[in-house]
């Protein structure tokens, strides 16, 4: 994943080996990522595979133990005020003040920062949000799609150049997510930098390009196709009357790395071809049930790759 | 370790060796300034807030000022009489016209008279034996004996001091006829008494300095606790650091409102004494706002030390009482601090509110000059720096524990 060095200073992140330990733990484990600007990158992985860590090392709160690289072209470990001032982190948690009403927040935040033209950056916010008539609710009546917006653009306020998002849209419903994604796409081709992690499928989806972290340690790289094309796993779809209900009896078979109902279907996908075929054959003499060879969705790779990463963390 | 030292505040950017320009300066108040506005703002809609921090310190100097009374008159009293003399019914109505003491009980022996004291059915005994006549007429000493229940030594202080003159005067006017010849002996009768306590003088003027103490500390180290810790639970921390303010600027951002919180309060209460109970400072203002600025300091850092240990706001809160009742009960504020044994009096000394105390009491009662105090005020400052020191120190640690991930 290192670029080669004539791209390095355009590049909006690009760390290597980022190493992260919390006493004899290692949380971030040799981490190289680089990211272009003005593109989305969605950050995904498993509960407590140090996703955070490595955005909290990106944006200059923690110093890592190893590694090292530049954010903006400015040094990580030197430079950290200065990656401060042009990156907005957006933290899993709510961070802004629930005493507050959102027009206050929104100064706060612009005053930390030194801001010119206050009023006027506050306004245009609070308009861009559509809160300009409930600027003086509190934060805290806020539900939790509109806190989420709020936190958003409270980290813009000071147009950042880039944009380090932590679960950004976890609890939030479909319609509003969709709402929040539009304007991180937004945000994007003004040409601010996007590093987002999720759990959602379909918002990787809607990212330019994915990583994918397991266990410290990064697992996949590329677009949403890019890695569906590049994984070896293969995927069969079972239709047919009760053909959700072999599941069950499919999970944990050799060969077999998920084996999950979708609706009235079954998904099953596994690294290896024969021996996946062997898994099911007992299941495919059903004449009800119809099965079709299919693409592996992205759930089911990084459901493989966390597997892996998991012998791999074994292993070592 | 490195990265805790560099979150509490020096960018590793800039070389230690680099002047502070007029311009970072300017960032520094800024920022100080936007978290000062932020911790005040929520104060104008949490009405109920604002009125505890103002009201209660008014609703304390009312309930201390004037509903307890600590020279308490008129208590029960159980008197054992063993000799029925005139000379005896003299000195009893002595004791009795002071007006501390109501002859309630009269019980036959001395041991129903421990009883009564012992259930708490009155305050004091006193005891005039078979033989007192008998040896008053022979030139002996003759003794009364009162036994004072001295669970509370404020309430029995003034009234024992008062028996003493009372029947000296009572002798002197009364002893006539054959008597008249032990007019004038100071030793003609022995006042024995049991427990006797002497408290400092009248109630009132030394409440109110104590007070002042009191209600600063309360207010100043519960209300720093709490604004820290609620950052933490909260998880507004972890965004605030994230953004270009450093943790020095946060706690000095934190600080400064509580302290004109406790500088208002001072005001309240200076004034109050001064309208309701015509207490003014008899000695120099500036020497009392140089104490009292210290102690207000002292306790801002005493707090925050506290939230830096406390997990939650409700930890804080016990943290908080936990070092506020020694203060209160050890400061010489409850009770006289002579009267405290020698291990309570060395733990006194260590607190802000003890030096506190006894710099108020002296500037506004004795007037006294920075001479007398001086050593109280340097006491107060060798607290805040230790204090101060170690809440700089563990703040530093805490964002270690605010950083870590929550998995």
């Amino acid at each position: 994943m290192t670029p080669a060095s004539g791209l390095a200073d355009s590049l909006a992140i690009d760390v290597h080996e980022l190493v992260k330990r919390y006493g004899t733990r290692t949380v971030v484990d040799r981490v190289t990522l680089a990211v272009e600007p003005g593109r989305i990158c969605g950050f995904l992985g498993p509960n407590g595979s140090g996703k955070t860590t490595t955005l909290r090392m990106i944006c200059g709160l923690l110093t890592p133990d190893g590694g090292g690289g530049t954010c903006l072209g400015y040094d990580l470990l030197r430079d950290r005020e200065a990656i401060k001032r042009q990156t907005g982190y957006m933290t899993q948690r709510f961070g802004l003040y629930e005493e507050l009403t959102i027009r206050e927040n929104l100064e706060f935040v612009g005053r930390v920062y030194g801001l010119d033209r206050m009023r006027e950056r506050i306004d245009a916010s609070l308009e861009r949000l559509g809160m300009a008539t409930r600027q003086k609710q509190l934060a805290g009546s806020l539900s939790g799609g509109w806190k989420q917006r709020l936190a958003l653009a409270a980290c813009v306020l000071h147009e950042p150049r880039l944009l380090l998002l932590d679960e950004p849209t976890a609890g939030v419903d479909p319609k509003a997510r969709r709402a929040f994604w539009d304007e991180i796409h937004a945000y994007a081709a003004q040409g601010i930098t996007v590093l987002v992690s999720t759990h959602y499928m379909d918002e990787a989806e809607r990212c330019h390009e994915i990583a994918y972290i397991a266990y410290g340690e990064l697992m996949a790289r590329g677009t949403a196709h890019e890695i569906v094309e590049s994984s070896s796993l293969v995927g069969f779809v079972a239709s047919g009357p009760g053909a959700d209900r072999l599941a069950i009896d499919l999970q944990g078979a050799p060969g077999v790395t998920a084996a999950a109902a979708f609706g009235t279907t079954l998904h099953v996908c596994g690294p290896d071809r024969d021996a996946l075929l062997k898994a099911i054959e007992p299941h495919r003499s059903s004449p009800s049930i119809r099965w079709d060879e299919a693409e592996p969705t992205l759930e089911d790779i990084f459901i493989h790759l966390m597997g892996k990463a998991r012998d791999n963390a074994l292993d070592s | 370790m490195r990265w805790i030292l560099e979150l509490a505040g020096r960018p590793l950017s800039n070389p230690p060796d680099v002047k502070v320009s007029p311009v970072r300066l300017a960032g520094f108040w800024r920022r100080v300034g936007a978290v000062v506005t932020k911790e005040v703002l929520p104060f104008r809609r949490e009405r109920m807030s604002f009125a505890v921090i103002f009201v209660l310190p008014i609703l304390q100097l009312l309930l201390f000022g004037y509903a307890i009374e600590t020279d308490p008159r008129h208590m029960p009293t159980a008197v054992v009489s063993g000799d029925d003399s005139m000379i005896a019914r003299t000195i009893l109505s002595a004791i009795g016209n002071t007006g501390y003491m109501d002859f309630t009980h009269q019980p036959r022996t001395d041991d129903e008279a421990s009883e009564l004291l012992q259930r708490g059915e009155v305050q004091f005994v006193v005891s005039i034996p078979a033989d007192f006549t008998r040896r008053f007429v022979r030139g002996e000493r003759a003794q009364v004996m009162i036994d004072a229940d001295a669970t509370d030594p404020m309430s029995v202080g003034n009234s024992l001091a008062a028996a003493g003159p009372a029947i000296e005067q009572a002798l002197s006017r009364d002893l006539i006829g054959p008597l008249r010849g032990r007019r004038g002996h100071s030793d003609a009768v022995e006042l024995v008494l049991h427990r006797r306590y002497n408290p400092e003088g009248k109630a009132r003027l030394n409440i109110v300095p104590g007070l002042l103490a009191v209600i600063l500390s309360v207010s100043m180290v519960l209300m720093t606790a709490l604004a820290v810790t609620r950052e933490r639970e909260h998880g507004t921390m972890e965004n605030l650091l994230a953004m270009p303010v450093r943790p020095f600027e946060v706690m000095i951002g934190k600080i400064i409102p509580y302290f004109v919180i406790g500088a208002i309060q001072t005001a309240i209460i200076l004034v109050l004494s001064w309208l309701l109970f015509d207490i003014t400072i008899n000695g120099d203002v500036s020497m009392l706002l140089l104490g009292t600025a210290l102690f207000i300091i002292a306790n801002l850092a005493i707090g925050f030390t506290i939230s830096t240990l406390a997990e939650n706001q409700l930890q804080a809160m016990q943290a908080s009482f936990f070092t506020l009742l020694p203060s209160i009960l050890l400061s010489g504020f409850m009770f006289p601090f002579r009267g405290m044994p020698q291990w309570a009096q060395w733990l006194g000394e260590v607190m802000p509110t003890t030096h506190f105390i006894r710099i108020a009491r002296s500037v506004m009662l004795k007037a006294a000059t920075f001479e007398d105090i001086h050593s109280e005020l340097s006491a107060l400052l060798a607290i805040v720096v230790i204090v101060t020191a170690i809440a700089i120190s563990r703040y530093r640690m805490t964002l270690d524990g605010n950083a870590k991930p929550t998995h």
